[in-house]
């Protein structure tokens, strides 16, 4: 009788050295399995050390990138973050979701200014050099698009997370703070406002109260996730408004003017209010409200049968820390507190998890996220009560994925 | 003197709750660090118009200025009349925002007047942004604020006029900096 030890029978070598004879070896049957019992990739050596001098993810991972946007707008430019294929809670560089309003500038590090001026006692200019000398914080923030689900509002369409959720994304941030800066240049009494204004080809400018800006740990940022800034992240300095917006996060910075009240660019005036049902529109909504998704299972994936899968998802809040999120595997009838992963930390994506049982039966998987501030993620019918259809941004509603019997997941409005 | 009906003598006043805030106290930093900025870099640097109109540049335009300028440069992407294409819709939309199409162009949606000049002089034409002079600019400007019957033909805008200029959405925004910030509700 011969044992055969499974992980070195494909190797004819070992076979020949090490046993006895009359032994049966099936190569060929073995093959089939996978992976082999002593597969190739460890019979010769591996690729050179240095192959990639930056990194690159595994060649079977090449689906995992991020989505353009379909629009016949111009000015609509954005690609979204592949959600459903990530862990934990930092976006890596190159899937980060992207926003622009006229296309990727390249602005070389030594050609880069950044005016400080308005109501000021000393206008200045920084160059990168300049404001790398100065004292740096790190911090791990989500940002997200306040366009993020708004094409949810009336129906679904996205077909996948990343569709619905994927202007969201979350990074370690390092730069100067905002309030350095302004300490140099000298604040004059009376300034309530700073514009911020962005080096793009559509000069993007949004204003921003001080107080809430200084309050929230604003940070001129030149660093991402450790390394420089990408270039359709502003290479090479963004502000950094933790909990804003996405759009006030101005890319490729050029300009803070200080003043006392706000420019009413474009983008705070037709763009980025919130249009209500009796004509009146919001402007200045800043903060994103806390809002959760569940990742997997999400949208176009499908169930290997039945039994053990344990949910997983994102929750996130621009007024601080998520204090819990709740799960419902029945379309919101009955709730269970999903486990949080820590460290939960302000003004960051946190991961949440719930074990969960498939018995094959049709369910509709929701999530809901509750901050420190008590706020609690509503529900699309009663945030569509408060804003109606037309709003289009801030959309934080509760979103539905229906796993069907056949296993597959859609997104649908339960 | 004559006064246009279109003025409104307080246009440069924000509307109740948008305009001011506190001045935070920020502590003074001693670095030495960047270089202080003379007035001819920030008036070459400056772009940034406030509804009250400062730092509007010399010069002006009239529609009929305007529409030469627009059928060439904007209606390719904004359509012959404003009604839209791959750019935005710039008219036909006043009277709609409380109906069931809503519909946010400049004449419907846009409070100031000032923005006008602002955004076209920053980011427009698309293909071509900052490329036209100050007084194409503001005839632009007038074009399409005539587009939408809110001036009248012979109207000149300058850095004296567009200020004035009552938009019929002046007041439809509330800001919800105090409600929002900080606490996000």
């Amino acid at each position: 009788m011969t044992v055969i030890n499974p992980r070195r029978g494909p190797r004819r070598r070992h076979v020949l050295e090490g046993l006895a004879a009359g032994a049966v070896l099936v190569p060929s049957a073995r093959a089939t399995e996978a992976p082999p019992a002593i597969p190739s990739w460890m019979q010769a050596q591996g690729a050179d050390v240095n192959a990639h001098p930056y990194g690159q993810p595994a060649a079977f991972e090449a689906e995992v990138v991020r989505e353009r946007m379909k629009s016949r707008t111009l000015t609509a430019g954005a690609s979204f973050t592949p959600l459903q294929h990530l862990h934990g809670t930092i976006t890596p560089n190159g899937l980060f979701y992207e926003r622009d309003h006229g296309g990727v500038p390249t602005i070389g590090p030594a050609a880069y200014r950044l005016l400080v001026d308005g109501m000021v006692d000393r206008p200045m200019i920084f160059t990168l050099s300049d404001l790398k000398r100065l004292p740096a914080v790190s911090a791990r923030h989500f940002m997200e698009c306040s366009g993020n689900s708004g094409t949810e509002w009336t129906k679904p369409t996205g077909r996948t997370v990343q569709e619905t959720h994927g202007l969201l994304s979350c990074s370690e941030w390092t730069g100067t703070k905002l309030e350095i800066v302004l300490g140099i240049a000298g604040v004059k009494p009376g300034a309530g406002w700073c514009v911020a204004e962005g080096g793009d080809a559509a000069a993007l400018d949004r204003s921003i109260p001080l107080e809430h800006a200084l309050k929230i740990g604003a940070m001129l940022a030149y660093a991402q996730n450790g390394e420089a800034l990408r270039p359709e992240q502003g290479y090479p300095v963004r502000l950094v408004l933790p909990g804003f917006e996405g759009n006030t996060n101005i890319k490729w910075l050029r300009h803070l003017e200080l003043r006392r009240g706000p420019a009413m660019s474009k983008e705070e005036t037709a763009y980025y209010t919130e249009l209500l049902p009796d004509g009146k529109a919001e402007q200045f909504n800043f903060v994103m409200r806390a809002k959760s998704v569940i990742t997997y299972p999400s949208g176009s994936q499908k169930l290997d049968g039945t039994g053990f899968y344990e949910i997983s998802g994102l929750a996130w809040s621009g007024s601080g820390r998520i204090k819990a999120v709740d799960v419902s595997v029945d379309g919101g009838k009955t709730w269970q507190p999903a486990t949080l992963q820590g460290p939960i930390e302000p003004i960051c994506l946190t991961r949440f998890r719930l074990p969960w049982r498939w018995n094959g039966g049709s369910a509709v998987l929701q999530s809901r996220a509750v901050d420190e501030t008590g706020y609690v993620q509503p529900t699309l019918k009663s945030l569509v009560g408060q804003y109606g259809l037309h709003a289009h941004y801030h959309n934080n509603a509760i979103q539905s994925w229906q796993v069907e019997t056949s296993g597959d997941v859609i997104n649908v409005h339960a | 003197m004559c006064t246009p009906k279109w003025f409104v003598f307080a246009a440069f006043c924000l509307a109740p709750g948008l305009g001011l805030a506190a001045t935070p106290q920020i502590p003074a930093r001693d670095y030495d660090v960047g270089t202080p900025a003379t007035d001819a870099q920030m008036k070459a640097w400056d772009i940034i118009v406030g509804p009250e109109g400062r730092n509007l540049p010399d010069g002006s335009g009239t529609p009929v200025a305007g529409k030469a300028i627009y059928d060439q440069q904007c209606a390719a992407c904004h359509g012959d009349a404003g009604q839209g294409g791959t750019g935005p819709r710039l008219v036909g939309g006043i009277g709609s925002l409380a109906t069931a199409k809503p519909i946010k162009d400049v004449g419907s949606y846009w409070p100031y007047a000032t923005t006008l000049f602002d955004y076209i002089r920053r980011a427009m034409p698309f293909s071509n942004p900052q490329s036209l002079t100050n007084d194409q600019v503001y005839a632009v400007s007038a074009y399409i604020l005539k587009m939408n019957g809110i001036i009248p033909d012979d109207a000149v805008m300058d850095r004296r006029t567009l200020p004035m200029v009552e938009m019929p959405n002046r007041n439809g925004f509330v800001s919800m900096i105090g409600a929002s910030v900080v606490t996000g509700k």
